[in-house]
């Protein structure tokens, strides 16, 4: 209980120790314990700023998604429009064609029954010329009377 | 038990006694033989046993802290890292409640002396005869009387250890005090509280009567500080001595005593560091 010189060495020992644990232990414990602070609060930043860029990209996502199936209604609308487009065209010329061919059908027919009838008019005067000489016999000269004939032929 | 069959007077205060080097007026520096011997040696004596064992424990403290502290990761942190850092920040929240001013001195000061007071206390948990039966026969083996060697485990049971702690802090107070308020501060502290007057001439008549009861609050800081911490332990270790001479009985008293113990131990190396940071802190406070 007496008082003495251990006094003093308990004195030095103790700012012995405090100086080593200011210099030594304190700072790197203490800089350990704010960096991982830190790190976790820059984790805990990152999510959150992440959960937020989700939400932005998604509402992009969405809306992309939703411009493409207006695009490909649109796509489809014109595809049938021309369809419709190219298949009226087509009967309105397969219509056309088909009365060109009639018309050129025709006017070929036309041609045929002028040609039978000229052919028909020249075998009716010979006919008629033929007959008339048979019934009249030499009476009418072929020369003089070709004239006439052909005129009655003519009115056939 | 030391001797050929103490008494129990005999037996206490040889557990009581400090291993003491010093000079003694008639056989130069020397161990002391007796507790009367170690007296003689007066102010220039050493004790060798405190000294020892708290050199000791704050060397273990720091190596294992400063083990820590040099591979201290910011990763997930992992088993005596963990011990570290909890009580690294335990103490920083305590300092950071209690103390507003700004020093890099307080909260490493506040860890040592938790740290350091608590290892120092936990010696006392260790059964009173092993360490001083082992320290009498080593000393037997070097060819010295094993009645006389003595060996304190416990250095705060040892006033020098604790009035070596609360000194130091003490000179902290003053220093703390007179950088934040400067010397005059510090002394119109010290003269003009508590008791105040306009009045010039009454002020002068109070300043004595102002400084006796701020000189007894401020030097009651560092006594009650260190004979608070010495006298739990004292009585603890004493108790623990009591217990240990009754024989086989002390089997079923030891156990409750020791598990008591620790919470003293713990409470006390608690209060130390508490009432240090609260001391500092209202030294840097500028108004009293």
């Amino acid at each position: 209980m007496n008082l003495n010189l251990t006094l003093i060495g308990q004195a030095i020992a103790f700012a012995v120790f405090v100086w080593f644990c200011m210099k030594y232990v304190w700072p790197p414990v203490m800089q350990a314990l704010q960096e991982r602070q830190k790190k976790i609060a820059d984790g805990l930043d990152a999510a959150s700023r992440a959960t937020r860029d989700l939400e932005v990209a998604q509402e992009k996502a969405e809306e992309t998604l939703k411009e493409s199936k207006e695009q490909a209604q649109q796509i489809l609308e014109q595809a049938n429009k021309r369809a419709n487009q190219i298949v009226e065209e087509a009967r309105d010329n397969a219509r056309a064609e088909g009365e060109r061919i009639i018309a050129s059908a025709r006017s070929e027919i036309d041609q045929e029954i002028n040609r039978a009838k000229e052919e028909l008019r020249a075998q009716v005067a010979l006919l008629a010329v033929a007959g008339a000489e048979r019934i009249l016999e030499s009476s009418i000269d072929e020369s003089k009377h070709r004239e006439l004939v052909d005129k009655l032929a003519a009115e056939l | 038990m030391a001797g050929n069959n103490p008494t129990s007077t005999e037996y206490i205060q040889h557990h009581l006694q400090n291993m003491t080097f010093g000079l003694h007026p008639e056989h130069g520096w020397s161990l002391a033989h007796s507790a009367a011997e170690a007296r003689e040696m007066g102010f220039w004596a050493i004790h060798v046993d405190t000294m020892g064992w708290s050199i000791g424990l704050g060397v273990l403290f720091l190596y294992l802290f400063r083990l820590v502290a040099k591979r201290a990761s910011t990763g997930v942190p992992t088993g005596l890292q963990n011990f570290v850092e909890m009580m690294v920040e335990f103490v920083d929240g305590s300092v950071r409640e209690t103390f507003h001013g700004k020093s890099k001195l307080v909260a490493p000061l506040a860890l040592t002396i938790f740290c350091w007071i608590f290892l120092m206390n936990l010696m006392d948990l260790v059964p009173v005869d092993f360490l001083p039966m082992l320290a009498q026969k080593v000393g037997a083996w070097f060819g010295a009387d094993p009645a006389h060697v003595y060996f304190k485990v416990v250095p705060t049971t040892d006033v020098n250890a604790t009035f070596g702690m609360s000194l130091s802090v003490f000179a902290l107070i003053i220093f703390y005090s007179i950088r934040t308020k400067g010397l005059s501060g510090f002394l119109a502290e010290l003269t003009l509280h508590p008791f105040n007057t306009p009045n010039k001439f009454a002020q002068i008549l109070l300043i004595p009567v102002n400084l006796l009861l701020e000189l007894v609050t401020l030097l009651a800081k560092p006594v009650s500080l260190a004979l608070r911490l010495f006298g739990n332990l004292y009585a603890g270790e004493l108790i623990f001595i009591l217990i240990a001479m009754i024989g086989l009985w002390q089997l079923p008293l030891h156990f409750p005593w020791a598990v008591f113990h620790i919470l003293i131990i713990t409470l006390q190396a608690f209060i130390f560091m508490m009432l240090t940071i609260v001391y500092l802190s209202m030294a840097t406070e500028e108004q009293h």
